[in-house]
């Protein structure tokens, strides 16, 4: 088990995303930042609360759950369906941000591209990661990254967040 | 978990996930677009071989709002009327691919019998069971109760819940108290002496036989159907005077706490156990239970069909 990000590397990682998202849209009030729970929900409230005082006003966050959306159900044991809340500004016509944790195969984010569809139609969808491990299954790539961590597929990489499990860190783990 | 027969096979965090997801599922029934792909090819048998008509089409709705197919079986109208039996219509429904049947049988322990039998693969769920037990509805009044009458916190400890009529005949009744006892509310049952079955003493309840001292302290008021179809007996002297004795009018509304629910499983009698003018009432939350009865039982499907086997390797 090795660490891959300490606590300063996440949080320099999310300043600089924050900064990236607001370059990339140039009309930030348009923009919607929706998280993947669990992890991915708290990574897009620490980045609204960035781009917040970088922007000057109150960027809306939400969350998104894609259990039901998820293509591998059945060769898992049954998941808990977690929380959805979408701000009220809703997402029809924004530029709306996904954000997760860790990209891997790519089936999480296809899965939220469908639970996007049942809500409403966003003007452009964007993607922002904490890590990007690779072993894509699916044409998905991510437009913001805080860190390119090539990994071999019997490798396991865990995100720690203080919100969660009490530390900020990211592991490999060899298995 | 694989079949849901009885509120008994349940933990309590087993029932409390079923709420909390059926609480997230309610928001597809609020939403614009009422359905979600997660059991698109599963295939979802209704055998109703008694009568229904909320359940029935609860379950019909919650297994097309997750993309399931669904067939629907009645007796009337098959071949359970030409005397076919349990064995041969599971063994017909295996035969056809159903992944889960949804059960509905005149006989206690019917959906029990299909669970234990090798007779076919597929989930079996019980939609209520002669005398014995409806689970699906227990847990859809669990959901009404936790919605209207618990801040904070997410089981029913410190509700207290009355229910009121013929507990003896009432699968609804066996169901709810088992439920509500796992999840920590206080439950008195409200009949005369002959509506109570035997053994009633060893359940984890109160007894009372006058409503009129129950009904100012409870937070709920679960009113029963008189099943005059199963009572082949004398239970109560006329209907006006059960009607006196055990009904829920307008008087007893008003003594009735504040914030306090008047439920009520279906289908009613009304001017028996309940007025019209109750039913209809502002505390009437009856109609409400009919909409959260999709809900809970999308999160039975999920919970029960979405999931794969859990010996399934976890990545």
């Amino acid at each position: 088990m090795s660490i891959a990000l300490s606590a300063p590397d996440i949080s320099r990682a999310l300043k600089r995303i924050s900064h990236e998202i607001l370059e990339a849209n140039t009309s930030s009030d348009q923009i919607v930042l929706l998280g993947i729970p669990t992890r991915g929900a708290h990574l897009a409230l620490r980045i609204a609360a960035n781009m917040s005082s970088l922007a000057g006003h109150t960027i809306p966050v939400g969350m998104l759950d894609i259990t039901m959306h998820r293509d591998d159900l059945r060769m898992r044991p049954p998941r808990p369906i977690m929380p959805t809340s979408i701000p009220d500004s809703g997402i029809q016509g924004r530029d709306l941000v996904l954000i997760d944790d860790v990209l891997f195969s790519g089936r999480t984010i296809r899965a939220g591209l469908d639970a996007l569809g049942e809500i409403g139609r966003p003007h452009t969808v964007q993607l922002a990661v904490l890590i990007d491990r690779g072993h894509r299954e699916l044409p998905i790539r991510a437009d913001f990254v805080g860190k390119n961590l090539p990994t071999s597929i019997a490798q396991s990489v865990k995100v720690h967040l203080n919100e969660v499990d009490g530390i900020d860190e990211v592991l490999i783990e060899e298995s | 978990m694989r079949h849901l027969l009885s509120i008994s096979d349940l933990t309590k965090v087993q029932a409390l996930s079923i709420l909390d997801t059926a609480t997230e599922l309610a928001r597809v029934s609020d939403g614009a677009v009422k359905k979600l792909p997660t059991l698109r090819g599963r295939t979802i048998v209704n055998l109703f071989v008694e009568d229904s008509t909320r359940t029935r089409i609860s379950f019909e709705a919650a297994a097309k709002r997750l993309s399931a197919d669904v067939i629907n079986f009645s007796a009337k109208g098959s071949s359970l009327s030409k005397g076919e039996s349990l064995k041969d219509t599971a063994l017909t429904l295996q035969a056809m691919g159903a992944d889960a049947v949804v059960i509905r049988h005149g006989a206690s322990g019917a959906p029990q019998r299909l669970a234990d039998s090798d007779w076919m693969r597929g989930s079996v769920i019980n939609a209520g069971d002669g005398t014995h037990e409806h689970p699906s509805q227990a847990l859809l009044d669990a959901f009404t109760i936790r919605k209207h009458c618990v801040k904070g916190g997410n089981d029913l400890v410190g509700v207290r819940v009355a229910i009121v009529g013929d507990i003896l005949h009432s699968r609804v009744a066996r169901s709810n108290v088992l439920l509500l006892n796992l999840l920590g509310a206080s439950v008195t049952l409200v009949a005369p002496p002959t509506l109570l079955p035997v053994g009633v003493e060893s359940w984890p309840v109160k007894i009372s036989y006058d409503l009129d001292k129950v009904i100012g302290s409870v937070d709920v008021v679960m009113m029963l159907r008189v099943q005059q179809e199963r009572m082949n007996d004398l239970f109560f002297p006329n209907a006006r005077e059960y009607s006196r004795y055990f009904g829920l009018n307008a008087d007893r509304l008003r003594l009735m706490s504040h914030n306090s629910i008047v439920m009520h499983p279906g289908p009613m009698n009304r001017g028996l156990e309940i007025a019209a003018e109750v039913a209809d009432s502002a505390r009437s939350v009856i109609v409400e239970q009919v909409a959260n009865g999709v809900s809970v039982r999308m999160a039975i499907l999920y919970v029960l069909l979405a999931g794969g086997p859990l010996e399934a390797g976890v990545k």
